[in-house]
């Protein structure tokens, strides 16, 4: 079936199969941050915006993406980078393999609610998983990225 | 490995009735659990292009289609208000926020999963499901029949006066529930759901008639007892069935008090 969407700003149409699933379109397109990890809709590696909200692109079909926009870590990299400084400077990334995932739902969390608690951070990121840094690392850095936004916007 | 030779974005219910008549055909929802199986499908029938993802409010109801996703229940303001905030409670533990993107309304309580949280919750209120070809029954009555190629075309939740709250126990933050106990107050009486026995969830009407102890802690008590007297729990691999009892005890205990709380205060639990 023809599939047509928005790749990164980019406008793709494509003959695909069925049961082709979103993230191994999304790899056939060099988008490699766009990771595989569980298998289960658990991880949050494979986090990608649909029309602007997260979703696990392991667990849709990629028709179900036709017509919409769809955006990787490779379409927001100015934005990635700049809150991934934050990260990094708290040394929460060790293997980085949970790093896109983590980053484009924090982004999506950042666009919805600009200035979260600690909690609200915590349950959105809830469904994102990372093995090595223990997750204060990252609170630690989000929470240091929103207070500079904030700074910034002064 | 899931796999699909044809997929169909259907066109209408009609047309999505008569594909799903085949054995081999699905209707799709949000399709979380069935891409963890290996099911073999002849066409995948996508609902996404009938405008079954909106929520419409009128002076008596809630209409909620079927492909309206677990996000949009948990920031539906108004919903929210009606239950006291019970329904954002019972889907905020399931996984993650981009999995309640996918997720949908029909496709979990089609599906009368046993781990259902969704079905938890909507049996605790004055729900009827419209079929396309079964028409309109309440959900306490769906609960019970078989599985067949009918769609779950919404959800209809009647406004009425209602005091409601949410609980389930995890083994951690993001996994199914071990139990899941929604309690309301409407028409008169008080209801306990229970969820997650792992057997899909079971209604429980709690006569008044238990309830005549003079404080609300005492009642209670006579609740939580009463709701465990109706139920069956049983074993897997997140707990035991006497485990299940106990925290049925618990939670539709808490659930009581925290609906008794409500009627008291009017306020908001969540």
């Amino acid at each position: 079936m023809i599939l047509s969407l928005t790749l990164n700003g980019k406008q793709i149409q494509e003959d695909v199969s069925s049961d082709l699933l979103l993230i191994d379109f999304l790899r056939a397109h060099g988008c490699y941050s766009v990771k595989r990890g569980c298998e289960t809709s658990n991880c949050g590696l494979c986090t990608v915006f649909m029309n602007d909200k997260p979703i696990l692109s392991c667990s849709v079909l990629a028709l179900r993406a036709d017509g919409s926009r769809i955006d990787t870590l490779e379409g927001l990299q100015k934005e990635a980078a700049e809150f991934g400084a934050f990260i990094a400077d708290q040394g929460a990334e060790q293997c980085g393999f949970c790093n896109p995932g983590t980053i484009m739902n924090a982004i999506a969390l950042f666009r919805e609610n600009p200035d979260p608690s600690d909690d609200e951070i915590k349950e959105y990121l809830a469904g994102n998983l990372c093995r090595c840094s223990g997750y204060e690392g990252q609170l630690r850095g989000m929470k240091a990225f929103l207070q500079y936004k904030k700074e910034a916007s002064k | 490995m899931l796999t699909i030779k044809n997929y169909v974005k259907a066109k209408s219910l009609a047309e999505a009735y008569e594909l799903n008549q085949k054995r081999t055909n699905r209707i799709l929802g949000g399709m979380l659990w069935m891409k963890m199986s290996n099911a073999s499908i002849q066409t995948a029938i996508d609902l996404s292009g009938l405008g079954l993802d909106t929520i419409e409010e009128t002076e008596d109801t809630f209409s909620i289609g079927c492909m309206v996703s677990l996000r949009q229940l948990e920031e539906h303001h108004a919903l929210n208000t009606y239950t006291s905030g019970a329904i954002a409670e019972s889907v905020k533990s399931i996984v993650g926020v981009q999995f309640r993107n996918l997720a949908t309304v029909g496709g979990s309580i089609f599906g009368r999963f046993g781990f259902s949280d969704i079905l938890t919750m909507f049996l605790a209120l004055d729900t009827q499901v419209e079929l396309y070809h079964g028409g309109i029954i309440p959900l306490s009555e769906f609960v019970t029949m078989p599985r067949d190629n009918d769609i779950l075309v919404r959800l209809i939740v009647k406004k009425v006066s209602l005091t409601s709250s949410y609980l389930s126990h995890r083994k951690s933050k993001t996994d199914f529930p071990v139990i899941a106990c929604a309690v309301s107050y409407f028409n008169g009486s008080y209801r306990a759901v229970i969820g997650a026995r792992p057997q899909r969830a079971v209604l429980i009407e709690v006569p008044n008639e238990i309830l005549t102890a003079d404080t609300k802690e005492k009642n209670a008590e006579l609740f939580a007892d009463y709701v465990a007297s109706q139920v069956t729990t049983g074993s897997n691999m997140r707990a035991s069935a006497e485990y299940r009892l106990h925290l049925t005890k618990v939670l539709s205990k808490r659930g009581y008090l925290q609906v008794v709380q409500l009627q008291q205060t009017g306020g908001n639990m969540a």
